[in-house]
């Protein structure tokens, strides 16, 4: 690269800053995939100057964006790049941003270093080898950002789908929607001992009326979490196991020991019920035929 | 060497485990528990573990042994307390302590105590009075 070409771009942004802003949110408005209803107009060109400042102050030290100097700009593409992920915008609308900058700069290099052939072609590669490494940043940070997303959507899932209630005085019980792997299997055990603790609860009984498949692993899963309950000193009742799945736990061998299961929830809380010493009965005349 | 107290409480004895367990410590508790159940002939073992937060397989096991030592003696043990974190450590270990008994507190504790010894009173009679 000569040194026409590395002092080029640094001149070209200083003296042509105004003009390559217009003509870049001109083309920003302009393009398919601006978001009108995500971003104002002036939020684009506040965005467009405050990135175009930094670059210029950037690109006086060099194109190699992995220095110091670039940290302005990477902060502020990584801030832009978040935002964009959480308000909905599209990875192509994400990254047009930098990307659309592209057209304006090229067009003030070809006029200005028209009569150099050289030079120019030597500007324009400078110029879309940065763009492009700016925009594959972009792209990072907004996979990033919605991976994060995503992660925490697992999470709140995870806490939404393991409610632990309170059934009567000393008896809980939890009904388990979905599919129990691992990570789920010790977030249910964590909170049902817990509850456990805090309840006071002498029976916990695990309903798996909504759990769609039992194999070794998940049965695996429910005794640990039988035999932690049992060592805090309650016992647990599995309730809630359809035909099917009692065939599949006979056919896959599965011992479930000497764990008290029930056919349905309601037969699980009746046993809770009796070992409290408690009965439910009809009361005598409740008003009927009168 | 400190000692973990062993208190007699009518026809039965309890320990509050209060401070972390090493392994010498659990192997004093083990012996002077055995001697203890002897000279007071204790019908059941109370052990109150809500203050240890960390339990090892080592301190699992002495559990289970207790329970098996004081078995042969003819007394009933119970575990109380055990915190959350503790229970899911032991599963994980594979110590689920089949011989021991457990309950939440103290209180419900002694209560299993109680018709433990009434069913066994009542049941083989193996013990009179």
């Amino acid at each position: 690269m000569t040194d026409g070409a590395k002092s080029a771009l640094p001149s070209l942004l200083g003296r042509y800053e105004k003009e390559i802003l217009e003509d870049w949110v001109k083309l920003q408005l302009a393009s398919d995939t601006h978001r009108a209803d995500l971003v104002t107009e002036r939020d684009v060109r506040s965005e467009s100057q405050r990135f175009l400042e930094a670059t210029r102050t950037a690109i006086a030290n060099g194109t190699d964006i992995r220095t110091p100097e670039w940290n302005d700009v990477k902060n502020l593409l990584t801030e832009l790049s978040q935002s964009r992920a959480r308000q909905g915008f599209s990875p192509s609308e994400t990254a047009m941003f930098v990307f659309s900058l592209k057209q304006p700069l090229f067009g003030r290099i070809r006029t200005e270093l028209a009569k150099d052939p050289a030079a120019l072609a030597d500007a324009t590669w400078a110029a879309t080898s940065l763009i492009d490494r700016l925009g594959i940043l972009t792209m990072e940070v907004y996979q990033k950002g919605r991976e994060g997303v995503i992660q925490r959507q697992q999470e709140e899932l995870l806490e939404l789908s393991t409610p632990v209630v309170r059934l009567w005085d000393n008896v809980v019980a939890v009904p388990l929607i979905g599919t129990l792997d691992s990570a789920r299997t010790q977030v249910v055990m964590e909170n049902l001992l817990q509850e456990i603790v805090n309840l006071g609860a002498a029976i916990a009984i695990i309903d798996i009326t909504g759990v769609p498949t039992v194999d070794t692993l998940v049965a695996q899963h429910l005794l640990k979490a039988v035999a932690a309950a049992r060592l805090m000193g309650a016992d647990c009742i599995i309730s809630g196991i359809r035909p099917q799945i009692a065939q599949t736990i006979v056919h896959l061998g599965v011992d479930l020991g000497d764990v008290v299961t029930k056919a349905t929830l309601a037969d699980a809380f009746a046993l809770a019920l009796k070992r409290n010493g408690l009965t439910v009965t009809k009361v005598a005349a409740v008003s009927s035929g009168s | 060497m400190e000692r973990i107290p062993i208190l007699k409480m009518g026809r039965y004895l309890l320990v509050t485990i209060q401070v972390d367990m090493h392994d010498r410590l659990a192997m004093a508790l083990q012996d002077d528990l055995m001697e203890q159940i002897r000279r007071h002939h204790a019908e059941g073992v109370l052990i109150d573990i809500s203050a240890l937060d960390l339990v090892d397989s080592f301190i699992g096991r002495m559990l289970g042994n207790i329970a098996a030592m004081a078995r042969i003696l003819d007394a009933d043990t119970v575990v109380t307390g055990m915190r959350p974190a503790v229970a899911i450590t032991l599963v994980e270990l594979g110590l689920s302590l089949t011989g021991v008994r457990t309950a939440l507190n103290v209180e419900r504790g002694m209560e299993l105590l109680d018709t433990a010894r009434e069913e066994r009173e009542t049941g083989d009679g193996r013990r009179q009075g």
